[in-house]
């Protein structure tokens, strides 16, 4: 089905102007029925279960149920995700259950660095701009034929 | 009880969408890896008086094929020397590729490698007792750029914690080119040819998919990178599985499409990549291969690819199937065999492969190591995790099988089609091979990267990203050096509109003549399209029906096929945005399919065999065609040339 939206968590992201699953899909399947103000996935079968939705639903309303094709019902993985660590939940069909904790990045949200003041010097050269100030040479083949 | 009539989607079309028309000297089109690349590197050296914008379809935080995340990154060299590199890769792709685009690029990933770590990238190092450290242990242990040694799991890969991969690149991606110089959801459809200059680009159309709006573009140079082909071939799964592809369900050949509708020479299009993956989740087999050390076995529980049988048919395929790593494509061929002889199914042994492991682990060691094998589906294929847990599998206990999926085209994984692109100016590099940008298609100021370049596989998630940097430099130089040059069109805005909207305008014309709007003679609706391609190529064109295998007969009956989808694509219909986006998508798909197989068509050999099989020409001849097979398009004449080019060997075995 993959992922569907659960009618009593969905607040429609309380009608602001990026709501936050059809933000992020990447294959445009999330949408916001404007009335009842609550986002569904308009074609399912196009769904990569990426879960980039379910990751990023600020009121964790959204949810996989596997594609029906092959999945057996009575199953889930559910991640949390934090700014440093991703949590997984994963409940098996005879009931077991598994946790996971997996690091996700080594630097605060936006700290990463875009070398912004960077100015490459020689654009007919072939070095990258961080290569060109790591004053990096480029090899050449050990031999040719 | 019937459903109410409604249109698919909650942003109706109209008419007459509003139209926006720009003029920058650069334009970017995509927004993964190799997009993010060029977003990074493109200002540094931009002139003050040069403006460019990038156009994403979706959002560049979680667009492309990194964007679920990835357990490794592919392409590290390291201590490795580039030259090993192409030799690996030129024995990957059975002899034919572009050594000069390979070398060059192995000259530039690890810069892109040392970016990701510091951006905050998990990347796990091995510390003096040889244990793995990941996260930010792994980061206390130093940086890769300082000398710390990672985790290798083949002689090319490296471990990270990668969920948030995408994320990582895109956020200083969007940083160094700025929030004003982005549009996400605007799907570029068509690229445009200057009106004046032969054979040179001078802009893009496109549409947003959350507005009603039609963005024209001029410009002097232009990347495209929008990824691969998926969903060109019948997936496995047909139901709601359809979106369960190997590769991203939404790289819709647009790529393929845009350059060769202006004609941009296409190169080894026959090449596809058909991965074995863990069968209906598609969940990545390389970590249980190279990390867990894991063997597949037939169904009779024999490791066959180590069997004398196994040995003989490789060795029909010398040098490429005698050497070390046997290549990709003869892998799957043994596991075919297998299937084809009545040994099936094959079973990733994962069993055998942690018990051997966890003989010398404590039990938080044996912990941990079980996190790890979860944590290579969780980090890039979470609906194998889920499979998993749906049929009570847990690896230590239970196998789970393994089998080949339905083909892909691409240029960065283990498959190279792309575009014939012109190779840096060094003097080592033949003249055929460079005309004097790098990166730089046949058409002038056309550039591309990532799954864009052909005959230069195996660059994965880190190479297409140094590939979108040094392509965009060069872009720069080339906007640079024709600043004189002012970009015309030869359409006018209304005829552009006229274009991009007709699906809308067809669907509003005529959607009240039926009582459904999603059946109506006057026209097709793109859902419908794509099924008709998948059936066909599933059918004839060497899809998973026939175990890959298709004949020229077939080839002749599906080219008539597709001659007539694309007719028919004159009739898509689309009440909505979304639906408006599934149309091109699905014209994108049909062009790229056709590309293909006509290359397959002219190729008289099958040199690839586990990923295709002509079967009029079975085996390779090398005498014949030991050379790539490139196309092109002529936009004028609306014709096709396909024809042979030389390859050339610079680097010595």
């Amino acid at each position: 089905m993959p992922s569907y939206v659960i009618q009593e968590k969905c607040d429609g992201c309380k009608g602001g102007d990026k709501t936050a699953c059809m933000y992020i899909c990447p294959n445009d399947l999330m949408v916001l029925d404007p009335n009842a103000m609550k986002a569904y996935n308009q074609e399912p079968d196009q769904c990569w279960e990426c879960f980039s939705c379910v990751k990023i639903c600020p009121t964790q309303a959204i949810e996989v149920r596997g594609y029906s094709d092959f999945v057996p019902l009575g199953s889930s993985v559910m991640p949390m995700l934090g700014t440093e660590d991703v949590m997984w939940t994963c409940k098996f069909r005879n009931g077991v259950v598994k946790r996971f904790k997996f690091p996700i990045r080594t630097t605060a949200e936006g700290a990463a660095n875009a070398y912004e003041d960077l100015k490459g010097k020689d654009l007919d050269s072939p070095l990258l701009a961080t290569e060109e100030a790591d004053g990096y040479t480029i090899p050449k083949p050990q031999a040719t034929v | 009880m019937a459903l109410p009539n409604k249109v698919l989607g909650e942003t109706k079309a109209v008419k007459d969408p509003e139209v926006e028309e720009r003029e920058v000297d650069l334009l970017i089109v995509g927004g993964g890896m190799a997009a993010c690349g060029a977003a990074f590197e493109v200002k540094k050296w931009l002139g003050d008086d040069q403006k460019v914008l990038l156009c994403d379809k979706a959002a560049m935080e979680r667009s492309g094929a990194v964007a679920q995340g990835l357990s490794a990154i592919n392409t590290y060299i390291g201590d490795n020397t580039p030259d090993d590199y192409v030799r690996m890769v030129r024995n990957d792709l059975m002899g034919i590729v572009r050594e000069d685009l390979i070398f060059d690029l192995g000259c530039h990933v690890d810069d892109s490698v040392h970016l990701f770590e510091e951006w905050g990238l998990p990347v796990w190092k091995l510390d003096k007792n040889g244990k793995n450290m990941d996260g930010k242990k792994g980061q206390s242990m130093g940086t890769l750029k300082s000398g710390a040694k990672p985790v290798r799991t083949g002689k090319w890969q490296i471990m990270i914690n990668g969920e948030s991969y995408k994320r990582i690149v895109a956020e200083a991606a969007k940083k160094a080119i700025g929030e004003d110089d982005i549009l996400e959801r605007v799907f570029i459809v068509e690229l445009l040819l200057d009106k004046n200059v032969d054979n040179q680009i001078a802009g893009a159309v496109g549409f947003s998919v959350r507005e009603n709006k039609v963005f024209i573009i001029k410009c002097k140079s232009m990347l495209i990178a929008c990824g691969g082909a998926v969903n060109i071939y019948q997936p496995r799964s047909v139901g709601e599985g359809k979106g369960r592809a190997w590769y991203p369900v939404w790289n819709a050949g647009s790529t393929y499409y845009l350059g060769m509708r202006v004609g941009a020479e296409l190169s080894m299009m026959e090449n596809r990549f058909t991965p074995a993956r863990f069968k209906d989740g598609y969940g990545p087999v390389g970590a249980w291969f190279l990390l867990f050390k894991a063997k597949a076995l037939n169904g009779l529980g024999e490791n066959f690819a180590a069997s004398d049988a196994a040995k003989a048919e490789l060795e029909k395929y010398a040098p490429y199937g005698t050497a070390a790593i046997t290549p990709t494509c003869l892998r799957n061929h043994l596991m075919l065999f297998e299937m084809k002889e009545g040994r099936g199914p094959i079973l990733m042994d994962t069993v055998t492969a942690l018990a051997e492991l966890g003989k010398t682990m404590d039990k938080k060691e044996l912990k941990h190591l079980e996190a790890e094998a979860w944590e290579d589906f969780l980090d890039m294929t979470c609906g194998q995790a889920n499979l998993w847990c749906a049929t009570n599998t847990e690896p230590e206990k239970k196998n789970s099988e393994i089998m080949p999926t339905e083909p892909y085209l691409l240029g960065s994984h283990s498959g190279c089609c792309g575009f014939w692109v012109s190779g840096p100016n060094y003097d080592w590099i033949p003249d055929a091979y460079k005309w004097g940008y790098n990166r730089m298609t046949t058409v002038n100021g056309l550039f591309s990267a990532g799954d864009g370049v052909g005959c230069s596989g195996h660059k994965f998630s880190s190479g297409s990203h140094a590939e979108g940097r040094m392509a965009v430099k060069e872009m720069v130089r080339y906007a640079r050096d024709k600043a004189d040059f002012k970009p015309e069109l030869a359409q006018s805005t209304e005829e552009l509109v006229d274009m991009v909207y007709k699906p809308v305008r067809l669907f509003l014309e005529n959607k009240d003549y039926s009582t459904d709007i999603d059946f109506n003679p006057a026209y097709v609706k793109p859902s419908g399209m794509a099924l008709r391609l998948m059936k066909a190529t599933h059918e004839y064109g060497a899809g998973t029906a026939t175990f890959y295998q298709t004949t020229s007969k077939n080839l002749e009956i599906i080219m008539d096929m597709l001659e007539t989808m694309k007719e028919d694509c004159e009739k898509l219909g689309a009440g909505d945005l979304h639906e408006l986006m599934r149309a091109w998508e699905i014209k994108h798909r049909i062009w790229t399919v056709e590309s293909h197989l006509r290359h397959i068509q002219f190729r008289k050999e099958s040199r690839y065999p586990g990923f295709y099989y002509q079967a009029d020409y079975p085996g390779q001849d090398d005498e014949n065609w030991f050379c790539f097979s490139n196309s092109k398009y002529d936009p004028k004449a609306g014709k096709w040339d396909i024809f042979k080019k030389d390859y050339i060997k610079i680097l010595p075995d």
